[in-house]
């Protein structure tokens, strides 16, 4: 199908950056996704004593480990992880060492919820020792642009730095944003992705008393298991992934490495229900088809899907729909997974960690396993990997998909470098 | 009471947690500003944490005329002498 918009600006990523429940940075990541390695943990802090749901998937390298203490202190738990998984994109990119125009690098990066645990325990703060003891950093720490300004400050950004939020479609936003600022000629190289740090007792009660999340306390590596019969809600995770994307051009100049065509996005709407996803999934199939569109390609070459599948009754088998409907029944050749069954729900950082995988899963041609599924459900007609799999040589192209509360579907296609 | 270089000490503890100074560089005649690079908002956190560690009130229109650390201690010491 030809693009709606002739000779868009070919976008590429070429630098990537993580800081995970199953790893600190991307390369130990990918092994432990590779591995089936899940994140989960139970919390046993006194605080999750009465939740109903005590399990999560924190990152697996404190952030306070990494950065600069004075710095760490300054920033909300999602903004050390932003800067985590930023610095490290910014350096595999090379541009760390100079060859981006301040002028023409921007900056992307989502989060869900904001600063809740900065916002969180300075309420506490009030409560128990009154005003005066309110830190003088909680604003600059807790408003959800936090994290890509912070970003912005330590790569020199002066394009424009953004903060998409659209709950867990969030991550993937960012780079549909990071797309448009690159093709509407507003920067060359954008740092784009996502960040969570809700792992604290309001949220989680909130989520659980949802019934969005799995109770499944006793076994919490078992808990995030997308397609599976047993599933019960989804595990809550934290963390980061960021990745720098370019015009191809300005890559190409610089002798960049590239690892992947970030080919373009499908943004829509459900306008259904505040939290219920539409139940035949028409926004999602609508996601995808948009991002095929822009994209220049069609259902047969798409041979990876890193689906949202959260791990929810409803919506893992409402999507494999909308996914079968969305290629037009072409689904033989592609090979789905979900690796929220490892790193748990990473909320408004899920479509930046989950790029990330799906970028990897391109470059190396292998799709890592779906842990878990152990019996699949019988209303599942698509390949979903159990293991890992390999993907073929040549010229092919992946999506990604992130949906979030309030009806937000966004879509990103790959294409192999 | 304690003695000025108690409460210098004490200050340059604070300081260092607050800002990453190290202890050894918080003396008498340094400005908080033009020789120990505290901003504002890092100034709010270590008054705060004075206020705490040496039982002491530290009202926001007196923080302006604190420029150096001696200012500070003596400004500590008095108020712990009233």
């Amino acid at each position: 199908m030809p693009s709606a918009l002739p000779a868009a600006t070919r976008v590429v990523v070429t630098g990537l950056g993580a800081t995970s429940p199953v790893g600190g940075d991307a390369t130990t990541t990918w092994s432990a996704l590779l591995a089936g390695t899940s994140g989960a943990h139970r919390l046993d802090d006194e605080w999750a004593t009465d939740l109903p749901a005590r399990i999560a998937a924190r990152v697996a390298v404190e952030p306070a480990e990494v950065l600069d203490r004075v710095k760490a202190r300054r920033l909300d738990r999602s903004g050390q992880f932003a800067l985590v998984a930023a610095l490290e994109a910014w350096s595999d990119s090379g541009l760390a060492d100079g060859g981006a125009d301040p002028e023409r690098l921007g900056v992307a990066i989502a989060s869900g919820i904001g600063g809740v645990t900065t916002l969180l325990n300075n309420y506490d703060k009030l409560l128990q020792k009154g005003p005066r003891l309110v830190s003088p950093l909680a604003i600059p720490m807790l408003m959800p642009n936090s994290p890509a300004a912070n970003v912005g400050l330590a790569v020199g950004a002066k394009a424009g730095v953004h903060t998409p939020v659209s709950a867990c479609a969030s991550g993937n936003e960012a780079i549909a944003h990071g797309i448009d600022m690159i093709r509407l000629g507003r920067a060359d190289v954008v740092v784009v992705g996502g960040t969570e740090a809700a792992i604290h007792p309001l949220p989680m009660a909130a989520f659980a008393n949802m019934q969005a999340l799995s109770r499944r306390n006793d076994d919490p590596e078992k808990a995030s298991r997308p397609w599976d019969v047993e599933r019960d809600g989804f595990l809550l995770g934290e963390g980061a992934a960021v990745l720098i994307i370019e015009s191809a051009e300005h890559a190409e100049a610089r002798g960049a490495t590239v690892y992947a065509e970030v080919a373009g996005a499908g943004i829509t709407a459900d306008s259904h229900d505040i939290a219920q996803p539409d139940p035949a999934g028409l926004g999602a199939t609508r996601a995808m088809k948009r991002a095929l569109e822009e994209s220049n390609l069609a259902p047969r070459d798409i041979f990876h899907i890193n689906a949202h599948a959260t791990s929810t009754p409803q919506g893992d088998v409402a999507e494999c729909l909308a996914i079968t409907n969305a290629l037009g029944g072409e689904t033989d050749h592609v090979v789905v997974t979900s690796t929220k069954s490892m790193t748990g729900h990473l909320l408004g950082a899920a479509g930046a960690l989950e790029s990330l995988a799906t970028v990897l899963a391109l470059k190396h041609r292998i799709v890592p396993p779906t842990i878990n599924l152990d019996a699949i459900d019988p209303a599942v007609k698509l390949d979903i990997a159990r293991e890992q799999r390999s993907l073929p040589d040549g010229d092919i192209a992946a999506l990604n998909n992130s949906f979030g509360f309030g009806g937000h579907n966004v879509a990103i296609a790959f294409r192999s470098a | 009471m304690a003695s000025t270089e108690e409460i210098r000490s004490g200050l340059a503890d604070i300081v260092n947690d607050v800002a990453g100074i190290p202890a050894e560089d918080v003396q008498l005649d340094k400005s908080f500003t033009d020789d120990l690079d505290v901003d504002s908002l890092s100034m709010v956190e270590v008054v705060v944490a004075a206020e705490e560690h040496f039982g002491v009130k530290i009202p926001d229109d007196d923080v302006k005329n604190l420029k150096t650390v001696g200012d500070a201690v003596a400004y500590i010491e008095n108020a712990q002498n009233a």
